[in-house]
Parts: C-alpha cells; structure tokens; sequence
C-alpha cells in the first residue's frame, strides 16, 4: 500500500507523488528488460544475504554482518540507472549494495570469509567490502562516512567532465540510513552538493529504525527527504519496497544529476526482514510482530514477481529458473571461497601505504 | 583497595560489573543522568545498560539520534551548567566523529576559561580487537585521549576494575574515560555489592616478581600474566603491573618497580609507534636507567589499521606467546 506519512487523515497519497508530478509529461515506463533486470538484481541479494545469513549462524562467516533481507527493490532500483563509471558509497549494510552493482558472488563470499581471493583480499570483510573497479567505494563501518565521500567523488567527476568537455556527467550516489541522517556528516555533504550543484543523489534508506531505536524517537520528522529543503535540493519520497518506484524516482535524479542540475535526495520507505545483525539478532523484541508481518506482505520480490506475471513479462517457471541460477551460482562461489587461500600474515602490512614513486 | 585485597565472594561478570557501576553512581547522584545510542531502550548494543531505563526512567536514561559530537556536546554543556551526565560512545572508533567536542571543548574548556568552569564528565567506551569486526570497530585508541591535557583515561580489565573506574569517574569533578574492553566482556570476577571508587592514577601490580617488569594495560594484562605464567616455567619471575590509570600514568609503581627487576616490557594492544608504551618506556629510560640490565622491551600492535581476516587479526593482536618471546630476548634467554 503506498503512502505518505504528512497525508491528510484518511487520504492515500501515492508515493512518488512529486516525481509522477515533476514528470507527468515523460512518466517513465519500465521496459521488459528494466522489469526483468531489476527481478535479477533483487533475487541474486535476497540469496546472497540468506546464504550469507545462515553461514553467519554457522561461524563459518568471522565478524557480524548487517543484512540487507527486504530492503532489495532500493539497490536495485537505483543501480539499473549506474554504469561501472558511476560511484557509490555503502553502508555496514553494503552487500545488497555491491551485488546490485554487479558483484560477483566468488569474490564476495571469500571476503566474507577472510580469504585473499575475495574483492578486499580479506582485509575488509562484510563491512568494508568494496569494487573500486566497478565504482563501488565501499560498504562502511561508521554511519553516515558515505555521504561526503560520494560528495568527493561527484566533484571529481564534475572536474572530469569539464576537462574533457563533456556535457553529461558521471553520478555519485551515496545510500544510508534514516539513522544517518541525524550524523553532522550528512549535513555537511548534503550543503556541498547543493550549492556547488554536484551530481549526487542521495538515497535514504528510511527502514524505520536506527538499530534498535524506531524513527520517531531518533527525528521529529517522519519523512527524511523533507530535510531537502533545508539544502535547496528536491526531496522526494519514494514506496522503497517497489523496484519499479524505485527505478522511477532515482531515475529522474540521476538524470537531473547528470546533466548539471544537481543533486537530489530520494527517500525510499523500506524495512529490514530480519534484525540489526545476522538473521536473528540478540533477542531484542523491539518491533511488533504485526509490524514485521504488515512489511513482509509487501515483500518486494514476490510483489514485482506477480506484476511481471500479470504483464505477461514472464512465466511463473521462467521466474523459478532466474532462483534456481542463481542458487546454483551461490553454492559453486561458497565452495569456491571455502577453498580460497587464507591471506599470509607474512603480508600483513602490505597496502598500508601506496608506493612512493621513484624521483 | 585493590582487586588483590578485595573480599572474595560475589563473582559478577565484566558486563555486570559496568551495568552496577552506572546503576550506583546514578543512585548516588541525582544529577547524574546517561545517554547514548541505543542505551535506553536496547540497554546498549553490548547489553551493558539493560535495566537502567526501567529503574531511572527516560529522563535519566536516555537514546540519543546517532549523533557522536552531539553526544559529546551534550555532555561538555550539561556538565558545565551543573549535571554530571555519564555519555556512551559505543565503539572507541567512533571517537573520530566527536573529536572536537573531545579535544577542542571537553578537555581544554576550564584551563580556557581561567579555571571557571568545571566539566564532571564521565565518558564510556567499548575498545578492542579479537572479534573480526575490521579496521573500524577494533581499534584501541587510547593514546589520542591521553595526549590531551585536561581527561583523564582509565582503562579497567577486572570486573572489579571496571566498576570501581565508573563510580570513580562519576564522582570526579573531570572528565574522564573509562575505556573498556569488549574482548573481556564475558571475564568474571569478585565484585562488592556496595559502591566503591578506585584511586585515581594509582596502578596495580598483578602479580609480584622479581626478574623482570610488564607493564600492560587493557585486554594485554591477561595475555602478560599467561606470559608470566610460562615463563615462570622457565625459571624467570616475572612482575606484572597494571598501570590501569593511563592518565595521570602511575610512574612511581613502575619506576620502583624496575629498579627492583632491572629489566621492562612493555604490553599494549594499540599500534606500537606513537603508542602509550614509548611513553612508560621513555619515563623508564628517563628515570630508571641507570637500573636496567638492557634497553626496554616492546610488543604491540604493528602499524597497520587492524586486519579482518582472522589469520591477520591474530597474528596482529599481541599475545601471552609474542610477549614471552620478548621477554626472553630482552633477558637474554631466548
Ligand atoms: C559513527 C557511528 N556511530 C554508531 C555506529 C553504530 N551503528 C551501526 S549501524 C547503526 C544504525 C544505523 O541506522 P541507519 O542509518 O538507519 O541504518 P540501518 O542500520 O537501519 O540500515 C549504528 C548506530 C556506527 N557504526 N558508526
Ligand atoms: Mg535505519
């Protein structure tokens, strides 16, 4: 059910209100290799972070990871509009992030593993885990770092672009939290972007809890994109638990970002599926059950499912061979990663620095 | 008192100690209040504070946004208007966000001010690595704290220390950290029911002997003793001495006694360049020099952000085998 939180009583707003408005002229219409993309980048996250999850429970994944278990439609909604050239930045809550950015599961299981084979040669695991090739610059363990690093990188693409005359720029988009926002640091990103009108999109991934504490104790507003305002950027809101919403909404500003009208901040209404950390958590009981049922009817992969059903897009076992590929890739990669060579603490200090140039 | 002379009986664990020592310095101080994130509804992510909402309630034990400088703003302004706030910055790492309010206010406000103002902050935080939670949830930062004048750091490693630390920094008229150790968190030891405080800036010798000094702190007092233990196999008596207060540092304990063994190590599990150990070893060299028998010895952490992978991370964090080793070199034995 989508919905905004300052609707008037009993009036049902439709999420994305402001976009479909900004828009109305050239509503966005998913193709069917949109609909069947954002499918694949929703399912390959929901089965990583299931595996990663249960190989948590099992000690054979060292450290804790933050999952990223209901909230998949924002990944991947935002990434099918990024190509290898546009940057990220992650959160502690980063796998989703990095597989919706095409990463590899053999990389990404042996990182989670400590092996040298994984995407930090073992050094980062869960909350560090990174493709700088790919722009992915890193999931990360301190809320709300992301913000002024994609602030960083958008300049560096803004100065690119300019160097080499090009008109269309390559974007930055930092994710984080509802909880981040309350960090001097977004604050401070946001501010910069604005006024040097950078091409960055902010993505709040408003899951209505800072770990344990719910929103409304943690800000007193209950939509983060109003926060917008406050910087001279658009702010808009999103149903962060439909790929296509959220392919829409981040769509027209990454496009804005990119041809110089600066940046945005997009918040997607989303939540996690399972707890702060791991796949159960410390036993705290700080959400209802009916709370956590009401969001897993809105389960964004069955939803999106049924809707390429209905359209005709795909079949029902079409859908089911798209799972069982993917299942099959994560069982070779776990097998993969579990053979790895650990790293040879003979090398412990490699990477410290990068090498001095020779004068 | 110190843990030795404590009455032995009621054994609580590391966590249960923290979660007395709060419960007593806000029962003994109306003024007291503690905030953090995820300490009052959660009782801390490490469970530490479980309870202290339902006894104090919400304006005593209080969530904050994650906000760490508005965290330590709070403190440093409450305090100096007459509160004695109790703050939790859960991962030491996390000190990054807040070094200003830390190092720029906290710490200098009163020498600032002419002595006018006074800041009775007790600032809590969990340190340490062991647990491959990787470079930003692991560090021991202890020597930035110490570098600045106007804290004072303790950093307990006994369930008897830790809350002795709590009650002591809530009554002290400064700011103080109480830096703990989440790899002990499960460590239980003698605890006394009733309130205590410890002497501010007074180590503790864990153990006597007499032809060598460890001097380490943290989690690195329990990997010393397991040192001393081995080498005490090997004929070499060793004293180990817990300087517990880091700032002000108990020069006077560890000077007496290497001037007794003639020989020093020092242990800690931060980066050794720049660490608190070339500082004890700086004050050895300075004052007891003409006592030792070779130069002093040191095993930390080497300089590299703290690893992941658990093959790195346990070769990277000092251990009871690293510091005999040591120790055998600076004795000549080994
Ligand atoms: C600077 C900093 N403060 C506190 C933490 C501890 N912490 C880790 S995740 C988290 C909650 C983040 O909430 P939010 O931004 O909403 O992201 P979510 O976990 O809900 O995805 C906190 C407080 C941290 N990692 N870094
Ligand atoms: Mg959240």
């Amino acid at each position: 059910m989508p919905w905004r939180s300052d609707a008037p009583d009993g009036v049902p707003i439709p999420l994305c209100a402001e976009a479909a408005v900004a828009n109305s002229s050239q509503a966005m219409e998913p193709s069917e290799e949109v609909l069947k993309d954002l499918h694949f980048r929703m399912v390959r996250i929901r089965h990583f972070e299931e595996e990663a999850g249960r190989l948590m429970e099992q000690g054979k994944s060292p450290g804790a990871l933050h999952l990223y278990i209901g909230e998949e439609a924002v990944a991947s909604g935002v990434m099918v509009h990024l190509s290898d050239q546009d940057q990220i930045t992650s959160t502690h809550r980063g796998h989703g992030h990095l597989v919706a950015k095409g990463g590899e599961f053999k990389k990404m299981y042996a990182e989670l593993f400590g092996r040298e084979t994984g995407y930090n040669k073992g050094r980062g695991g869960s909350m560090h885990i990174s493709n700088v090739d790919a722009g992915m610059l890193g999931a990360n363990g301190i809320v709300a770092a992301g913000p002024p690093i994609a602030v960083g990188a958008a300049f560096s693409n803004k100065y690119f672009a300019r160097m080499e005359g090009r008109d269309s720029m390559n974007v930055a988009v930092p994710f984080f939290g509802d909880g981040a926002t309350n960090e001097g640091a977004f604050h401070e990103a946001a501010n910069m972007a604005a006024i040097w009108k950078l091409p960055v999109v902010f993505i709040c991934e408003n899951n209505g809890y800072g770990e344990f504490t719910p929103q409304a104790e943690h800000q007193a507003i209950s939509d983060v994109a109003d926060r917008a305002a406050g910087y001279g950027m658009p702010g808009v809101i999103c149903d962060g638990m439909d790929a296509v919403a959220v392919w829409e909404a981040a769509g027209e500003a990454i496009e804005r970002a990119r041809s110089g009208g600066g940046p945005t901040l997009v918040e997607c209404k989303t939540y996690r599926f399972v707890d702060h950390v791991g796949l159960r958590g410390i036993g705290l009981h700080y959400r209802t059950d009916e709370e956590l049922e009401e969001w897993r009817a809105r389960d964004p992969i069955p939803q999106h499912e049924q809707r390429m059903i209905e359209m005709g897009v795909m079949t029902a076992d079409e859908i089911q061979a798209v799972h069982d590929a993917v299942m099959a890739d994560i069982t070779e990669s776990i097998e993969f990663a579990e053979n790895s060579p650990l790293p040879d603490p003979a090398n412990l200090l490699n990477d410290v620095y990068t090498p001095t140039a020779a004068s | 008192m110190t843990a030795a002379e404590a009455p032995a009986g009621r054994q609580l664990v590391y966590t249960l100690a923290i979660t007395e020592g709060v419960r007593q310095a806000l029962q003994e101080e109306p003024l007291a209040f503690m905030a953090g994130e995820d300490v009052a509804g959660a009782g801390s992510v490490f469970g530490i504070y479980r309870g202290l909402l339902d006894e104090f309630g919400p304006d005593r034990v209080i969530d904050t946004p994650i906000s760490e400088s508005g965290i330590i703003g709070l403190a440093v302004g409450a305090g100096a208007t007459g509160l004695k706030p109790i703050v939790d910055i859960m991962f030491m790492d996390f000190i990054g966000e807040c070094m200003d309010e830390i190092v720029n206010q906290l710490a200098k406000m009163r020498y600032m001010f002419g002595g006018k103002a006074t800041l009775p902050v007790t600032v809590l935080t969990m340190s340490g690595a062991g647990m491959n939670l990787a470079a930003q949830h692991s560090q021991s930062l202890e020597a930035w704290l110490c570098h600045t004048p106007g804290l004072k750091v303790v950093m307990p490693a006994t369930a008897y220390d830790v809350k002795g630390a709590i009650i002591t920094a809530a009554r002290e008229p400064n700011p103080v950290f109480v830096v703990m150790c989440k790899g002990l968190m499960a460590l239980p030891g003698d605890v006394p029911e009733e309130p205590y405080a410890l002497p501010i800036g007074k180590a503790v010798v864990r153990r006597e002997g007499e032809g060598l000094t460890i001097v380490a702190h943290g989690r690195m007092i329990h990997e010393a003793t397991k040192a001393a233990d081995i080498l005490d196999g090997e004929g070499i008596s060793v004293e180990v001495i817990d300087p517990l207060w880091l700032q002000p540092l108990d020069t006077e304990t560890i000077i007496n006694s290497v001037a007794k063994t003639h020989n020093a190590l020092v242990v800690h599990e931060a980066v050794r360049f720049g660490g608190l150990g070339a500082e004890i070893a700086a004050q050895i060299a300075e004052l007891a020099f003409d006592h030792l028998d070779a130069p002093v010895g040191r095993v930390a952490a080497p300089f590299s952000p703290v690893p992941f992978s658990p093959v790195l991370e346990q070769t990277y964090v000092p251990n009871a085998e690293r510091i005999a080793a040591e120790a055998r070199s600076i004795l000549g034995t080994g």
